[in-house]
């Protein structure tokens, strides 16, 4: 058993602390909204915030997050209001599948707090999240229109 | 004009709860409603809320919402609110309050497959399925306003409909839909409801937003992947990596006590899978347990080896041909300049974002599977070949789709193995996740293709022959060889067809043979999005770079010139070349490359303006894509389908292969088989172009001319004509 504080909540989570954080999210807090797509830190899928920073999930061990503020995308809205993120991908249909758009808007979100305005060459170096369905085009526009709300 | 009242409809409700259809759901007043995924959760609540179905395509609350059914099933390719927007039209419903449903197959099945077609496959969610969910919406409409007719006991002619709003013009009364639904669902349905004439539409063909965002932006939405049951246990499972060989032994001992491991079980002649109470001890343990693999011939095929049988197939003897004119033989004999050219194109791997996944829950008397596929009838179907039931037996739930690209059409490989370890733990929910490098390994990949192209110039520069050679591995022979004709498969021509909606050549060559020689590898094949026209439009719209190249005309006016006949063909062609400039000077350093094609139904073209470093980098600056798909019924989610497409398409162009090693194909993930990221994507500037005649796809089309127009601007930056793919394994410092 670990605690882990989660979105703001301490809890206790029954998993070995050597398991990837994804796992542990998905499966012991039941918190299914980061995905899993590669294991290996390759997609971003799986990408939640630890003190306020981007971090691929499946790729660190609960051990490394304990005593930390773990932010996964059902935490992302505040009392109820989205993100302003979340508010543009909706306004803009940015969406296809949708799968891999908790873990990029959590990188955007992450993105958007260290650098307010964004250039197309920082979103290109920050943003490296896989969309199969090829939403990337709306993703920039969404970051820019983000960066504006 | 009055409709009796139809047949109660309790008499189907008896019967389907006799027939075992029930569900498992406690819904007996409403097993239409029973058989339902409202939204996006396969969770259903334990009472639905009892509304009234006007017909299976309509049903209309109490408070005026409209619950619209869906057959084919989103990917993230807008086909959902696309075909709803048909539905609404007709209906003549207030868009606002429209919401969606997914019937399962089990219920299509036991109401005579009232919802026909559940494939999401070929770009043809809409364009198959258009003019019946059409006269669905319409023949609500009738209903409605005719129950509002009654109730008033007027004319129904001299009545009206807006946005669900019915008005007796005369008297000015009015009602709504979810006020006379009960009576309208109680009259029998008009025999043929009239259509709108398109060019009245104000919900089709407008860039409304989807239906499905709100879900996918918190992380509610619950895809396959996500699915919590009582009970439920986590399997994973590790595939033979020689696709074909068969599971010799595995030694259950050496990894039944680790943590949380349940049971070590075999899955059909060719896995074992670990189930385990979570999937990450499942995981864990599949990966260390002992297994034994069969070897067999396939443990010898290589990429090496397997190039070597289809270049043999590029001058064996064949009696396969896809277009026919004249003697194209004979004429290239005769020709003043002759051009020759051969092609290759590998191996892909869907890689969809979300692995394959199935649940399953087996008893002794009922199978259920919660399944992301793109043919919910095929799940069903594959359930209960696995099940050892009835189908009448058996569901298959809707689960949502973290990405199809015709990876969870092409083969039901997941949905067959979930139940075979249900099957062994009778009772208990078992979700089974491939993992990513299992899904590499065993996919289904787009075929393998070689092409041998030879084309014949007069001494004007005119094109007099041609002739194209595939030879290729058949996705029909593998999936659905009942589809062979003569032991031939007709799919390989896609696009390059005399002719038909499916994939018409745009070409008036006088002497032309198109042939094929077959020649299948062991490596499963499938249909991969835009399938056999992504070979086959580089293979041609290259080619004629080339022969315009030789023939020491532009590539854009060598090809009007044989196109006179094909003005579809021409027109998105016609339309990219404008838009692009072509003909005028480009920025400095930037160079352009054109490809048309047709597939699916739909008329593409492409121009591209690349840019190569000294260094031999490749920067794709801007696309100009064109689309004439007949009816634009969203132009805003075909604009997105563009886009998609040339990420896709360009991901398999830029990184795309999967090679073989020892019979097993060795890329195992992102790492090795990379795709396109943000800052690899163009800018890309949509045309679409519909001319309101036909009725094409549109999840496809783009995609075959994403590579060939790169290719074209990369032959006119570099001098280098690229004929194998991925680009990754080539040189492109200028020559």
């Amino acid at each position: 058993m670990v605690k882990l504080n989660i979105n703001g909540k301490t809890q206790d989570v029954d998993v070995d602390p050597s398991t990837p954080l994804l796992w542990a999210l998905r499966e012991n807090a039941g918190l299914t909204g980061t995905k899993y797509g590669c294991g290996i830190a390759q997609c971003g899928a799986c990408t939640v915030h630890i003190d306020g920073r981007a971090a691929r999930s499946c790729s660190v061990p609960v051990s490394s997050a304990m005593g930390k503020q773990i932010t996964t995308i059902e935490g992302l809205a505040v009392n109820g209001k989205l993100h302003p993120v979340q508010q543009v991908w909706l306004d803009k249909d940015v969406p296809q599948c949708g799968y891999c758009q908790s873990g990029m808007m959590m990188a955007v979100a992450a993105l958007l707090k260290q650098k307010p305005k964004p250039t197309d060459a920082d979103i290109d170096k920050a943003i490296t999240n896989i969309c199969r369905c090829g939403t990337y085009s709306r993703v920039r526009e969404g970051i820019h229109a983000a960066a504006k709300a | 004009m009055n409709y009796m009242p139809k047949m109660d409809r309790r008499s189907f409700l008896v019967t389907s709860a006799a027939a075992g259809l029930a569900l498992g759901f406690n819904i007996p007043d409403n097993a239409e409603a029973a058989g339902m995924q409202t939204g996006m959760s396969a969770q259903l609540p334990a009472q639905m809320p009892v509304a009234p179905e006007i017909n299976a395509w309509v049903v209309i609350n109490p408070d005026d919402t409209v619950v619209i059914r869906i057959a084919r099933v989103d990917m993230g390719q807008g086909t959902l609110t696309g075909l709803a927007q048909l539905v609404a039209e007709e209906l003549e419903c207030d868009w606002s309050k429209v919401t969606w449903d997914y019937p399962t197959p089990g219920l299509n099945l036991s109401r005579k497959r009232i919802w026909q077609n559940y494939q999401t496959a070929g770009s043809q969610g809409i364009r198959q399925s258009q003019k019946y969910v059409r006269e669905g919406g319409a023949a609500a409409r009738m209903m409605l306003i005719q129950a509002a007719a009654n109730e008033w006991k007027v004319p129904v002619g001299e009545c009206t409909v807006d946005k669900g709003v019915i008005t007796h013009t005369a008297s000015k009364r009015t009602t709504t839909y979810g006020k006379v639904a009960a009576a309208a669902a109680k009259l029998n349905a008009p025999a043929e409801p009239k259509l709108k004439d398109p060019k009245d539409w104000k919900i089709a063909g407008k860039p409304v937003k989807r239906l499905d965002t709100a879900d996918k932006i918190t992380g509610k939405q619950i895809y396959g992947i996500d699915i919590k049951l009582p009970g439920m246990l986590n399997a994973a499972i590790r595939q033979s990596p020689v696709i074909g060989n068969k599971i010799k032994s595995f030694d259950a001992a050496a990894v039944e006590k680790m943590p949380g491991v349940k049971k070590v079980v075999q899955v059909g002649d060719d896995a074992a899978a670990v189930v385990a109470d979570t999937w990450y001890h499942a995981k864990t343990a599949i990966e260390a347990l002992p297994i034994v693999w069969e070897e067999t011939a396939s443990n010898k095929v290589s990429s090496e080896t397997i190039a070597a049988v289809l270049k043999e197939g590029l001058t064996a003897d064949t009696k396969f041909v896809g277009n026919k004119q004249g003697d194209a033989l004979a004429e290239l004999g005769k020709a003043a300049k002759k051009i020759e050219a051969v092609y290759g194109y590998p191996y892909q791997n869907h890689a969809p974002m979300e692995p394959m996944n199935c649940t399953a829950l087996w008893t002794a008397d009922k199978c259920e599977v919660w399944s992301p596929s793109q043919n919910a009838e095929t799940s069903l179907a594959v359930c209960a070949a696995a099940s050892g039931l009835p189908v009448a037996q058996c569901e298959s739930y809707r689960m949502s789709l973290g990405g199809g690209f015709g990876r969870r059409a092409s083969s039901h490989d997941f949905v067959q193995q979930a139940v075979l370890i249900a099957k062994q733990m009778p009772g208990t929910p078992i979700k089974l996740i491939w993992s990513r490098e299992e899904d590499m390994l065993r996919g289904r990949f787009h075929p393998i293709s070689q092409a041998k192209l030879t084309g014949g110039l007069d001494d004007k520069g005119n094109l007099t022959s041609l002739h194209m050679r595939i030879s290729s591995q058949s996705i029909v022979a593998n999936l659905i060889p009942q589809l062979l004709k003569d032991g031939m498969d007709s799919f390989v021509f896609q696009g390059l067809n005399p002719g038909g909606t499916e994939g018409a050549f745009g070409y008036d060559i006088p002497n032309l043979l198109i042939d094929h020689s077959m020649r299948n590898p062991h490596i499963t094949p499938g249909f991969w999005r835009g399938v056999n026209n992504n070979q086959n439009a580089i293979y041609l719209e290259c080619f004629m770079d080339e022969l315009a190249n030789a023939a020491g005309q532009d590539p854009l006016e060598f090809r009007r010139k044989l196109m006179a006949k094909f003005p579809k063909h021409l027109g998105t062609l016609n339309a990219v070349a404008e838009k692009i400039g072509w003909g005028t000077k480009p920025p400095e350093g930037v160079f352009r490359g054109i490809a048309q094609h047709m597939g699916y139904g739909s008329y593409v073209a492409a121009a591209s303006e690349v840019s190569v470093s000294k260094s031999g980098a490749l920067k794709i600056h801007r696309i100009v894509a064109a689309t004439n798909c007949g009816h634009a019924v969203n132009p805003q989610q075909i604009q997105y389908q563009i886009e998609g497409s040339f990420v896709y398409g360009l991901s398999a162009l830029l990184y795309g292969e999967c090679t073989v090693a020892g019979g097993k194909i060795e890329q195992e993930n992102f790492d090795t088989y990379n795709v396109m990221r943000m800052d690899e994507m163009p800018v890309v500037e949509s045309i679409i172009m519909p001319s309101n005649d036909f009725w094409g796809g549109v999840g496809e089309p783009t995609i075959f001319v994403a590579a060939p127009s790169v290719l074209n601007a990369i032959f006119a930056a570099t001098g280098k004509r690229i004929r194998t793919f991925p680009l990754k394994n080539h040189d492109l410092r200028s020559a």
